[in-house]
């Protein structure tokens, strides 16, 4: 190949790239949106917190040296009693909230990230393979998507949680519980991106590129893989990012019910949980906070995802 | 049309069986009952007696085909906890969970559909806005949260309501109510509103698009040059299509209130089957985690079903198609 040729070939560079990116159609709607941009940079704030959690948090609620009992349940700092140490009060064990709420938000984030991803992969797999392959296949792994359709996710995730419970020794259990819940929602939520999926590849797989490639003697594998699946993915990624939301929230409602993530790693809604016994007493901040931090963090989420929707859809433009 | 029937009622039969499979499965993992029951003084011999009274020496297969036979009959032995039947502990349960899910998908309807109407009528009114952004605040409140909220103004600050439990119940036979007694309707409320907000928000969002689908629609177009009146294009001819989906939808989401109720029940400490399914999650109480499971997949079939045949019967395309497909 020659030197001109390559260099005609070769990708853009990541300068050009950026600057198309920014004067293409997405970038002008997320630039003319401020309720994109607001929730974007709320989000931002919040996957940033979490993930530096250790250097943003004023406190580390798990370093039991640093905890001291004296100071367990003192109101926010704006509220007589309260500490300017603790901006947002101390639970029963003298933890600060704010810190246990950044620290929670990372299990919350992780875990919802984690479980899409692993709904994506299958879903996406099984759809394209059901696609492609039509026939028996196809009606079988439909068939289940059904069925499970007809149930309502959050129950199939409390079903194979339990089960996991039950079939494995509680301290066995407790270490393993985050990977339990990934598995449980992602395994709840897969048959959206299937069907999704699904519906695409059958469509694409009857266009001459892909029967070109069918010709030349691609197997069916590279040919999903690699000509199929760029083609299919663009509807689902936005399904995915409306889908963390739900994720979070699933995983907020388990860890609330008890039988999500184990105490010693507690996410937003274990903290609500553990604030709950508290509300009768007056001591509503335990609860309140970690409550409000899940509501922004979602809500930002759903707002960029109803903003992407609408940006990718090129009917309402 | 029997074809359909039949074939959606196999399918059905074919759910119901997978499920009771998962349910009997569950048994394999509390380890041996036997060794459970009998003390540690316990002789080879007696173990090997009880082995056989509780038919466990037979063959797995036999094992199940008991089992799912039991459960057609609504037995799902002993709880381990509680160490009572698990159909009385179920019916037990039964009428406040059904209670709560009634109230629950009827205040939803009630004020979803109206709400969803008017949103999209008046499209530009600021009460439109507002109920529309309430309603992505109302997606993004979890179940519990909700609830929390509202425990903590109606039961904590002002003391207008109970927090939790079904107030005085009165019972006739095996079902207790609590709509009799002024307790029971004031217990009543913070549930109902908690479980039924999100599937309002739901509806009014799903009949307001729906809504403004139709009234875009030729049919309607011509309705208004004939010079119908407003009332009549809106109601008389939009609303009813409109309503077709809609159905379906409120069909689906009656199992998701009762799935949801497990949420809004360990809130309230509502003593419905939810809290008893949880509590059994918590205890690895099997015998009760199995009839709920297969209590909910028949649930969840049987709505199903009907929400088919209704689909099928309330729109005459899909039986027009069947014919010219066959």
């Amino acid at each position: 190949m020659t030197g001109a040729a390559s260099e005609l070939l070769a990708a853009p560079s990541w300068k050009a790239r950026l600057a198309a990116a920014w004067d293409g159609d997405v970038a002008y709607s997320f630039r003319h949106s401020p309720v994109a941009m607001a929730s974007f940079a709320v989000f931002a704030v919040c996957v940033l917190a979490a993930l530096f959690a250790p250097w943003v948090a004023p406190h580390n609620p798990f370093d039991l040296k640093t905890l001291n009992l004296s100071d367990s349940r003192l109101p926010p700092a704006w509220i007589d009693g309260g500490r300017a140490m603790f901006l947002l009060g101390t639970d029963d064990q003298g933890r600060d909230v704010l810190s246990a709420i950044v620290f929670g938000a990372r299990i919350s984030l992780l875990v919802g990230l984690a479980s899409v991803a692993f709904a994506l992969v299958l879903g996406v797999a099984l759809g394209l393979l059901a696609g492609y392959a039509g026939g028996r296949t196809d009606a079988l792994i439909m068939r289940v998507a059904d069925v499970q359709l007809s149930f309502p996710a959050i129950l199939i995730a409390l079903l194979i949680d339990g089960v996991a419970r039950v079939a494995l020794p509680r301290d066995a259990h407790d270490q393993v519980a985050l990977y339990v819940l990934v598995l449980a929602i992602g395994l709840s939520n897969w048959v959206q991106y299937a069907r999704t999926v699904r519906g695409s590849t059958m469509v694409e797989k009857n266009k001459e590129y892909i029967q070109a490639a069918r010709v030349i003697g691609v197997a069916p594998l590279p040919i999903m893989a690699r000509h199929l699946l760029p083609n299919v993915l663009g509807p689902v990624l936005v399904l995915a990012t409306i889908n963390i939301a739900t994720a979070i929230l699933t995983e907020a409602t388990l860890s609330f019910l008890g039988v999500g993530v184990p105490p010693t790693e507690p996410s937003l809604g274990t903290l609500i949980r553990i604030g709950n016994e508290f509300l009768f007493s007056g001591e509503w901040w335990i609860t309140i906070f970690p409550g409000a931090a899940l509501v922004i963090l979602v809500l930002s989420i759903n707002l960029l995802g109803d903003w992407l929707r609408d940006a990718l859809n090129p009917r309402l433009r | 049309m029997l074809a359909f029937i039949l074939r959606r009622i196999v399918q059905s039969a074919l759910v119901m069986a997978v499920v009771t499979f998962i349910a009997f499965g569950l048994f394999n993992f509390t380890g041996d009952p036997v060794a459970f029951m009998t003390g540690q003084n316990a002789t080879t011999e007696d173990r090997q007696r009880l082995r056989a009274e509780l038919g466990l020496d037979q063959p797995f297969y036999v094992q199940f085909a008991h089992f799912a036979g039991n459960a057609a009959q609504g037995e799902f032995g002993l709880s381990l906890r509680q160490a009572r039947p698990v159909s009385v502990l179920l019916k037990e349960r039964l009428p406040a969970t059904l209670e709560l899910a009634v109230a629950a998908a009827l205040l939803a309807v009630l004020v979803g559909i109206p709400l969803g109407v008017y949103t999209a009528l008046r499209r530009t009114s600021w009460l439109s806005h507002v109920l529309l952004a309430g309603s992505l605040l109302g997606v993004s409140l979890p179940t519990f949260l909700i609830g929390i909220l509202l425990i903590l103004v109606f039961a904590v600050q002002l003391g207008w309501l109970p927090s939790f439990g079904r107030g005085t119940t009165v019972a006739f036979g095996w079902w207790t109510t609590g709509l009799l007694t002024a307790s029971g309707w004031k217990s009543l409320i913070l549930p109902t509103i908690t479980l039924s907000l999100i599937q309002m928000t739901l509806i009014m969002r799903l009949v307001r698009s729906e809504m403004l689908e139709v009234l875009r629609t030729d049919y309607i177009k011509f309705a208004r040059a004939r010079g119908l009146t407003d009332r009549s294009i809106h109601f008389g001819h939009a609303l009813k299509n409109t309503l077709v989906p809609v159905m379906t939808i409120i069909g689906l989401q009656l199992g998701a209130i009762i799935a949801f109720a497990i949420v809004t029940e360990t809130v309230f400490q509502w003593p419905g089957m939810g809290l008893l399914f949880i509590q059994s999650v918590y205890f690895a109480d099997i015998p009760v985690m199995a009839a709920y499971l297969c209590f909910i997949a028949l649930v969840f079939v049987v709505i199903n079903l009907i929400v088919d045949l209704l689909y099928y019967a309330v729109d005459p395309r899909l039986r027009i198609e069947r014919v010219t497909t066959a």
